[in-house]
């Protein structure tokens, strides 16, 4: 899978927890997801099961924690994958 | 502190009609909401007719963002979000949109069990050992008050926001809990309802019970026969029902459409002493709490013209009957006209007395009195208390000056509201 198909697939997942008054426009590789795009933190296990589910892999506690940028969770994915 | 109270918005999702509009015809008509259940069907259950509402999917579009619509799996939610929502703005009232909550708006919106299709998938995933897999949205459409919460969010109220329940009496103990806090001051508006989910699940103990008809499969309209000398038992309903009360002088200044004013009511219980039971009422506390209601509210028994009775459809309707008869001392001719949703909605469960409060309330905007289905049998225990003509079996004109209503639930509670029309004075 291509890094770029990858960043697409992730922002997919992500589009749907903006609150209203953040736009798909405003995710960047930098974005915090809490911080920067208001992501409620309950949400945040919803993300996670998203990618887990489009990924087709399983993050652990650990991964949920290390989580908090749109680039953190791209790091995660490709481990993930590459282990598979 | 005593201040009026009065009705200024209606919202309804029941199984003859979601909205006010089809709702409202579907009265006048007596059509009713009662199907085959093929799902019911499917799981060997005796009964297979029951009332849901039939909510559009993208009329839920409109009460739900995507990402609330995400796993949402809680029917009493769906309904009990388009109820209180439609509630809110019949009375002219918009969500807040401030960052300041509104103090003075509260809610109390009742339930029996809520999410229990959503518990279920949570049943599966933990018994799998898959309890990582629940995502966040598992307690908030489980926990009881989730339909307050949910409201509270989209409405933006800072008052007191919760949940009530107490069985089929739920919907109308939570008009007289909000008719309190504005009564007393503690208030301006209060949307107060209650809801109920569908499906087996909720229903599968009634018909466990042998409670429910298991006759009527291929004739689901004619199944529900409350006052019938043919009621063979109660069809399970399903659905919402939403009130807001507010203070005369809120409605006033707002310039609100007032539907009818609140004079208060009555709530107790039997103790589940004497002939009451965890299932069975104790007409002792009945007629106690008609009669209180008929005190609290300043009026005399003889005020009322019309009344919306619990009437079920099971054995325990000519009780009832009795029960109102000896306690406004009123029987034969002299007898209010009297009706019962349940021949058309079903028993609604937690969400009855606000469905069917909804229904009675709309009796002064429209001037009836609405029909009742399924009792050109009327049992002979009803018609050796009170008048034929007492119990309208098509929509009669009829402006009402004071209806009471009544809810009764299991563990013997109680709970009776008295409505008066309202005129500017």
């Amino acid at each position: 899978m291509l890094k770029e198909e990858k960043y697409q697939k992730l922002k997919e997942i992500i589009k749907i927890y903006l609150p209203e008054d953040v736009a798909v426009t405003d995710i960047k590789q930098d974005s915090h997801l809490m911080n920067n795009l208001n992501i409620n933190s309950a949400n945040l296990v919803d993300i996670v099961l998203d990618v887990e589910d489009a990924f087709d892999i399983r993050l652990e506690n650990e991964d949920m924690d290390q989580m908090q940028t749109v680039n953190d969770a791209m790091v995660i994915i490709d481990a993930k994958l590459s282990e598979k | 502190m005593h201040r009026r109270v009065v009705i200024t918005g209606l919202g309804v999702c029941a199984p003859n009609g979601v909205g006010l509009t089809d709702f409202t015809t579907a009265l006048l008509e007596g059509k009713s909401g009662l199907r085959h259940q093929p799902n019911l069907e499917k799981l060997g259950f005796g009964c297979q007719v029951a009332g849901e509402p039939l909510v559009k999917d993208n009329l839920i579009d409109n009460y739900f963002t995507p990402l609330e619509r995400r796993g949402l799996n809680a029917t009493g939610i769906v309904y009990g979000v388009i109820a209180g929502v439609d509630a809110w703005k019949d009375a002219g009232l918009e969500k807040n949109t401030t960052d300041e909550p509104s103090w003075d708006r509260g809610i109390i919106f009742g339930t029996g069990i809520l999410g229990v299709d959503k518990f279920r998938e949570a049943i599966h995933l933990i018994d799998e050992g898959n309890v990582r897999r629940l995502g966040s949205t598992s307690v908030i459409q489980t926990m009881a008050s989730g339909i307050s919460a949910y409201l509270g969010g989209l409405l933006g109220c800072g008052n007191q926001v919760t949940t009530n329940s107490a069985a089929c009496t739920t919907g109308t103990e939570g008009i007289l809990m909000a008719y309190d806090r504005i009564s007393q001051g503690k208030a301006e508006i209060m949307l107060t309802g209650s809801c109920s989910d569908s499906g087996p699940y909720v229903w599968g103990g009634f018909d466990a019970m042998r409670i429910l008809p298991r006759g009527y499969n291929d004739n689901p309209t004619k199944a529900s026969r409350p006052m019938s000398a043919s009621a063979a038992g109660f069809i399970p309903g399903s659905g919402a029902g939403a009130l807001v009360l507010e203070s005369l002088e809120s409605a006033r200044k707002r310039g609100a459409y007032i539907y009818a004013e609140m004079l208060g009511g009555e709530i107790n219980s039997g103790g589940q002493l004497g002939e009451g039971s965890m299932t069975a009422p104790n007409s002792v506390a009945v007629q106690r709490c008609i009669r209180n209601a008929v005190t609290n509210a300043g009026i005399e028994a003889s005020d009322i013209d019309v009344i919306n009775g619990h009437l079920t459809a099971t054995t325990k309707d000519g009780l009832e009957i009795e029960n109102w008869s000896k306690a406004l001392e009123r029987a034969y001719d002299d007898f209010p006209y009297i009706n019962s949703f349940k021949g058309s909605v079903g028993h609604c469960l937690a969400a009855a007395g606000s469905i069917e409060s909804v229904a009675t309330v709309l009796q002064f905007k429209e001037q009836v009195v609405f029909k009742n289905v399924n009792c050109d049998d009327i049992h002979p225990e009803i018609s050796k208390l009170i008048s034929e003509s007492c119990i309208p079996r098509e929509t009669k004109n009829h402006s009402p000056k004071v209806i009471a209503k009544a809810s009764f639930g299991f563990g013997d509670v109680n709970a009776c509201v008295i409505f008066k029309s309202f005129s500017k004075e």
